[in-house]
């Protein structure tokens, strides 16, 4: 019987031949990541196991994004103890502001997560870099801490379900939307504890932003990880970008899945997430007039330069309804350039819509666009839990850019054909 | 090992770790003000509530969302001795064991186990008794590894045993 993808990225880690499911096993890490919020509890832990000196200095990460710019006195203490201790440790791949961008926006454009690796990050959607290929999970403080001792990590290794999306997207269909079918299909724990392989023609024709964007949103269904095989685009993306030289790995033909699932997208709508939770799906036909207070697009769900053409694509020329808040933030440095030297900045403008430098801000509610008691958003971000963009009584709609752009338009969610 | 008794509160499907700690209350790592906030957009009295020793029981998921260790932190801090649910998110798991919060994976007595109910748990044993009804009920035991770390105190403590063999 062969190996999954993942199943091979854990042995070849964990110096195995094979590893099957259940089995646990301890596995060398390649790279490991911390952000404002979690490096901070992370640092004060490793002080704790009394080892002077980070077991690479180059295979760790640390990027200031959730609260920066600082909103205030307590997140910049915490951000100060992650450049001090980048400093002292000489971990050059810290990124402060001007440099940074959200971490797993960031880390990738960079180059630093690659095919075949074992990646943790203290920070849930560390599977985003699944979409290059890599085994990447989310991991909590102590065990960032521990592996920043030991450069080791221990797995159980995880079974894999099997997605087969065929056929072709529909306009206005992108990654964001298989992905949220997906999980409104499976459920919260639809994937609990195993890994999601996304595989099939619609994978294979998608681009790496929207590629990224699936692999982000695997822990939304509950899953360690969200792989997708590196492939032509998975190179092309790579190239001069690779900081590491790799190797990457495929699933065999007869690698063993706990289950198959077949989508044909063709049937697939632009999808919406109702509060709150990301698998209270519905296709946008179906929503009936929900007035909005803001719009946000950004994130690392959807705040890459693919997100802002086509959110720019339909605010063009028009404004934004004078009851909402557009609020858009992009990814990284680089890709708020890029979205000024292609005009999409302007158009947003143009649009009255506000731009923000990259940060997590008002993902997490954390600054730069928090709720108030009632007041309803749309966000092209990945979670809609209670509370998790401002006031307890807010509430948060999950969409692609393209129907966050046409919203903030009508004032209401809807779909593009509404408003061009 | 401490004897784990105490009231049980009743949680549903899915409590995520925005309800367990909001992200409001992220600016700090400080266990102590954590604890205060603990569940509170759940219920937003839970912190004053309850007493030392009380059990969390809830059902499928727990603990889903975020990587955030300040969820774990803030429930171990609150008092509470023990969460008891259907199932666990992955991340959550991983970190309730690493600082020592005691877990228990038992849909059964998820299920049956009632708010205010009083409950006491064997760890080591896999063993979850309901004092109030009588009913007794059978959690899946860790695998040895994770015992270890429990057993050292969280997995700082395991580490530093570990690298102390290796000199
Ligand atoms: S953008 Fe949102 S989901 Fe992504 S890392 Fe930041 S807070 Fe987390």
């Amino acid at each position: 019987m062969g190996m999954t993808v993942a199943e091979k990225i854990i042995a070849s880690r964990g110096d195995k031949d094979k590893v099957k499911p259940g089995e646990l096993v301890k596995a060398r890490v390649d790279l490991i990541l911390g952000n404002d919020i979690t490096a901070p509890v992370a640092i004060r832990e490793f002080k704790k196991i009394g080892v002077e000196k980070v077991f690479d200095p180059e295979r760790i990460v640390l990027v200031p994004d959730h609260f920066t710019p600082n909103k205030d006195i307590p997140s910049a203490e915490q951000a100060k103890i992650l450049k001090e201790f980048a400093r002292e440790q000489k971990i050059k791949n810290y990124f402060e502001i001007g440099r940074m961008g959200i971490e797993h926006a960031l880390l990738p454009e960079l180059g630093l997560t690659l095919p075949g690796e074992i990646i943790i990050g203290a920070d849930s959607h560390t599977c985003t870099y699944g979409a290059l290929g890599a085994l990447a999970t989310g991991i909590g403080s102590t065990d960032m801490a521990a592996a920043m001792a030991l450069g080791e990590t221990w797995f159980k290794v995880p079974s894999t379900i099997k997605f087969v999306y065929q056929g072709e997207l529909r306009k206005w269909v992108s990654g964001k939307d298989l992905i949220l079918f997906t999980i409104g299909q499976i459920g919260v724990d639809g994937a609990l504890y195993q890994v999601m392989e996304f595989t099939g023609p619609a994978i294979r024709n998608m681009s790496m932003d929207g590629r990224l964007t699936m692999s982000n949103m695997a822990i939304e269904a509950g899953a360690k990880a969200g792989i997708i095989e590196p492939d032509e685009i998975t190179y092309n993306y790579l190239e001069g970008r690779a900081q590491r030289s790799f190797r990457g790995l495929f699933s065999d033909g007869d690698a063993s899945y706990s289950q198959v699932i077949e989508f044909q997208v063709g049937e697939i709508e632009p999808q919406v997430a109702f509060p709150h939770s990301p698998e209270n799906t519905r296709g946008i036909s179906q929503v009936e007039e929900i007035p909005l207070d803001q719009v946000i697009i950004g994130s690392c769900t959807n705040g890459r330069l693919e997100d802002l053409r086509v959110s720019a694509e339909i605010l063009k020329n028009k404004k934004v309804d004078p009851r909402v808040r557009l609020i858009v933030i992009p990814g990284t440095q680089k890709i708020y350039q890029e979205a000024l030297r292609e005009g999409l900045i302007d158009i947003f403008i143009e649009a009255e819509g506000a731009v923000s430098t990259p940060t997590c801000g008002p993902c997490l509610g954390g600054h730069m666009g928090v709720l108030a008691k009632g007041e309803k958003a749309l966000a092209t971000t990945n979670r809609n839990f209670v509370g998790r963009m401002g006031h307890p009584e807010s509430e948060v709609y999950l969409s692609n850019p393209a129907i966050a752009a046409a919203s903030a338009v009508a004032g209401k969610i809807c779909s593009p054909e509404e408003v061009l | 090992m401490a004897d784990i008794r105490g009231k049980a509160w009743k949680f549903g499907d899915d409590v995520d770790t925005d309800v367990i700690i909001p992200a409001r209350y992220l600016s700090t790592s400080d266990p102590q003000e954590l604890a205060r906030h603990c569940m509170e957009d759940a219920d937003p009295e839970f912190f004053n509530k309850i007493n030392k020793g009380d059990i969390i029981v809830a059902r499928k998921n727990f603990g889903c969302g975020s990587s955030r260790e300040h969820a774990p932190l803030s429930i171990k801090e609150a008092g509470i001795s023990c969460v008891i649910a259907d199932s666990f998110a992955r991340i959550f798991y991983r970190n309730a064991i690493n600082i020592g919060l005691p877990i228990m994976e038992s849909p059964e007595a998820a299920e049956k186990i009632s708010p205010g109910d009083e409950v006491s748990v064997d760890l080591e044993k896999g063993i979850i008794q309901n004092e109030t009804t009588g009913e007794k009920f059978y959690a899946a035991p860790f695998p040895e590894f994770m015992q270890e770390i429990i057993r050292a105190g969280g997995l700082i403590d395991y580490v530093k045993g570990k690298l102390a063999e290796k000199e």
